[in-house]
């Protein structure tokens, strides 16, 4: 027969399970790179050109200031594209260029779920990609509340 | 149902310069994701897209995600030749469609 505090350290353990609240699916880095093939396709993709601006320690997760811009770039802009990997959804937005923009460059507001890599690809009319990235720390997650 | 929108446009503007222009929309951007009180999800209510163009020419198209924050603030960079109106049309999940206008003089 098991001692009586045995009986009781297994009970603890099987209600373990059912006492852990299931978090919120988030997107994985193997999620956000098959979205960025997707979107690149058999172009290059290549680091620089593209900036992108974001606060490396974010206290609020809520509203991050987030700037996206392509300095000089050898042919217009069509499109840039932003990606999160730790949000629940992994797209954050894409941009889209038309004749009348002056500059391909975007300010906007995102929300952050965890610390994590913040993607922004662009793709240029002569069908180059470029890339780059943020690592950031986020205190206060979005999305949970 | 109809949101406040705020816009800002520069009051001196060259021609063939490109200018700022900021938007921000009073929107809660409900990600879909947040549960209520009693563990419910509360439903998706996000404004989807957005679209700027001047005098009908494009100048920018943004697909958004939950991922932009409550009240949706936009800065982006416009070119003008000759004065003229801006016109910004956003849908919601509702696909309700509000348009904003804002006029721009070339000086």
């Amino acid at each position: 027969m098991l001692p009586r505090r045995r009986v009781v350290l297994l009970a603890a353990c099987a209600a373990i399970p059912q006492a852990i609240a299931i978090p919120p699916a988030i997107a994985t880095p193997a999620q956000v790179s098959l979205l960025i093939q997707e979107l690149v396709g058999d172009a290059p993709l290549k680091d620089g050109l593209i900036h992108l601006d974001l606060p490396v320690m974010v206290e609020n997760g809520n509203s991050v200031s987030m700037t996206v811009s392509v300095a000089d770039p050898p042919s217009p802009v069509e499109a840039i594209h932003v990606f999160a990997e730790g949000n629940p959804l992994p797209r954050v937005a894409v941009f889209h260029f038309g004749p009348r923009s002056g500059a391909p460059r975007v300010a906007t507001r995102m929300r952050l779920a965890t610390s994590q890599t913040v993607i922004a690809i662009a793709k240029l009319r002569d069908g180059t990609c470029w890339r780059d990235s943020v690592d950031l720390l986020v205190t206060l997650a979005a999305c949970i509340e | 149902m109809t949101v406040r929108v705020l816009i800002n446009v520069p009051k001196l503007i060259r021609a063939n310069q490109p200018f700022d222009v900021k938007v921000l929309i009073s929107h809660p951007m409900e990600p879909g994701q947040r549960r209520d009180q009693m563990g419910k999800i509360i439903p998706r209510d996000i404004i989807n897209s957005f679209s700027c163009a001047l005098d009908g020419e494009k100048v920018l198209d943004i697909e958004m995600f939950p991922a932009i924050a409550a009240n949706p603030f936009l800065s982006f960079s416009v070119v003008a030749e000759k004065s003229g109106t801006l016109t910004m049309t956003f849908t919601d999940d509702d696909g309700v469609t509000q348009t904003e206008t804002a006029s721009v003089t070339v000086t």
